[in-house]
């Protein structure tokens, strides 16, 4: 390999793995809520939109940085999410249908609606949040004169990368040290058993459903100071979440993560060296090679391992 | 303390449970024996709320609960340690003790009841950082049981608790469970080891086919000439 061809290598992973860590985040939500309700949120990526335009319209109009509108799109999300699961969602579970998965069907018409709004508000126009430092980066000749390549790493990238990071490691100890997240893990472990321990397990619901649509929202505003907006963007961020929660393994936070981290360096390797248009069907040929081969997903996979079978 | 008043259970529209009614008084250890498919475990599940009766009242020191919100039970007293022990296997045992412990009174007592857990059961405090589902059946039947203690019930109800276990942790396990009862708590056990079962408890209600066929003290439920022949074969 010549050292223009590593760099290029490196360059690719560099950014894969930058792109990973939001899908991670993007995961996450609808793998909270895919573990407790058992149903897979089709709405999770128009649910991003939303956040994406509450951090825009902050932008726009108030001058707010995107990635401080995380305060906003946060509160504004998880009310969101409250309310859908609340009256749309919760009645729709309690109803005998004849189709079973009706409230994924429900979720499919929540997204239609929001994308709707989001043109009807703001048009379908191309949107994007002009920042001062879209294009900073940092070269890696800077701080080493003498590299036989050069590498970098561009700055709302990184910034967007550790933000990402640092919510989920909140994350983690809110699932882990809080009596209210170890019953969010208990009832996708098993709904009955939570409920003879006293959870209440209808409010829980709820609450998560509100907490997957925030982190969403979250990881919105984290993508748009580095992507362009419109209101049918939701379905691709849909699908990238629905990959990673079968990638992880249904309802798996760390399968999650390292589901969001392979998705984003693998659609990165091949828009490098198959083709930028190349890069949604990189991520069919992952969801499909995952269904046939580890239809457990990563999670299967780690627990394989551990329990020695 | 717990009165269950001509309760009918339907699954659908099968009907598992005629007409069962029956007592606990406070104090005692009450046992609910008979074969599988009598509707042992349905009468623990509708005491709990996870099933409702059709027809009937349960009553909980006075107060009807099958009209209560089943995750308020605990919070009244009333604790169920379900079959095959149903812990939460991806969290550690600590973790799942935690989970017995979420409201009021027995939140505040956390620590406190988890030394005592750990006292009876001394092997849990060297895995108290093992993921649940990693542990031994009989490991998991004393997370499930110390699970249910750190709710500070005042009435504990056991469905099946020997189930898969060998001989020398059957025992055990109802060792502990007499040791509950000296310390003040209140036992209802559903059991299919209807021997060991019945030389603890001191009443018995015998279940076939959703209706309660026989009741007595324990002694006198074991020398009865039908259970003799019908469960223990003699």
């Amino acid at each position: 390999m010549t050292s223009s061809q590593i760099e290029v290598l490196l360059q690719t992973l560099i950014s894969g793995l930058l792109l990973g860590g939001l899908y991670a985040l993007i995961g996450i939500g609808m793998t909270l809520i895919m573990g407790v309700m058992k149903i897979i949120n089709l709405a999770h990526g128009e649910l991003m939109m939303v956040g994406m335009y509450v951090a825009f319209v902050l932008f726009s109009s108030f001058h707010v940085d995107p990635y401080l509108s995380v305060f906003v799109a946060v509160p504004v999300l998880f009310i969101l999410g409250v309310l859908l699961q609340k009256f749309l969602i919760n009645p729709v579970l309690k109803v005998e249908a004849i189709i079973p998965e009706n409230q994924v069907i429900l979720t499919v018409g929540i997204g239609m609606v929001l994308a709707n709004v989001a043109t009807i508000i703001f048009t379908s126009d191309y949107k994007s949040t002009p920042v001062e430092y879209a294009t900073k980066a940092w070269y890696l000749s800077d701080i080493w004169k003498e590299t036989p390549i050069e590498l970098s790493l561009s700055m709302p990238w990184s910034v967007s990368f550790l933000l990402a990071i640092i919510i989920t490691v909140l994350l983690w100890f809110f699932l882990t040290k809080t009596d209210m997240g170890k019953s969010i893990r208990a009832t996708a472990q098993d709904k009955d058993a939570a409920l003879l321990m006293g959870v209440n397990v209808e409010r829980l619901r709820v609450f998560t459903f509100g907490l997957g649509s925030a982190l969403v929202g979250a990881a919105g505003c984290l993508l748009l100071p580095i992507y362009y907006l419109y209101p049918d963007l939701g379905g691709q961020f849909t699908l990238i979440a629905f990959v990673i929660t079968i990638l992880g393994g249904l309802g798996s936070t760390v399968g999650a993560i390292i589901g969001g981290i392979i998705l984003g360096i693998f659609e990165s390797l091949t828009s490098t060296y198959v083709g930028m248009g190349w890069a949604p069907v990189g991520r069919f040929v992952i969801f499909v090679a995952a269904l046939i081969f580890f239809p457990g997903g990563i999670v299967a996979i780690l627990k394989r391992k551990r329990f020695g079978k | 303390m717990l009165d269950i008043l001509n309760i009918d259970v339907f699954y659908d529209d099968v009907q598992v449970i005629w007409g069962v009614s029956f007592s606990v008084k406070k104090g005692e250890v009450v046992a609910l024996i008979g074969a599988n498919g009598a509707g042992k475990s349905t009468i623990l599940k509708t005491i709990s709320g996870l099933v409702s009766p059709r027809n009937g009242e349960i009553r909980f020191e006075g107060r009807p609960i099958h009209v209560v919100e089943p995750h308020r039970l605990v919070e009244a007293g009333v604790v169920h340690v379900p079959e095959a022990r149903r812990l939460f296997v991806e969290m550690t045992v600590e973790e799942n003790l935690d989970m017995g412990s979420l409201k009021g009174e027995a939140k505040k007592r956390r620590q406190q009841s988890k030394e005592m857990v750990f006292e009876i059961f001394p092997r849990l405090r060297e895995r108290r950082r093992q993921a649940a589902g990693t542990l031994s059946g009989g490991e998991q039947q004393m997370v499930a049981i110390g699970r249910g203690l750190m709710s500070r019930p005042t009435l504990m109800m056991f469905d099946e608790p020997s189930l898969g276990l060998a001989p020398i942790l059957v025992k055990e396990i109802f060792n502990i469970i007499k040791r509950i009862k000296d310390e003040g708590t209140t036992v209802l056990i559903v059991e299919q080891n209807v021997k060991q079962t019945l030389l603890i408890s001191d009443r018995a209600y015998v279940l076939e086919t959703g209706r309660i066929v026989l009741e007595g003290s324990g002694a006198s439920v074991l020398n009865n000439e039908h259970v003799r022949t019908a469960y223990l074969g003699v």
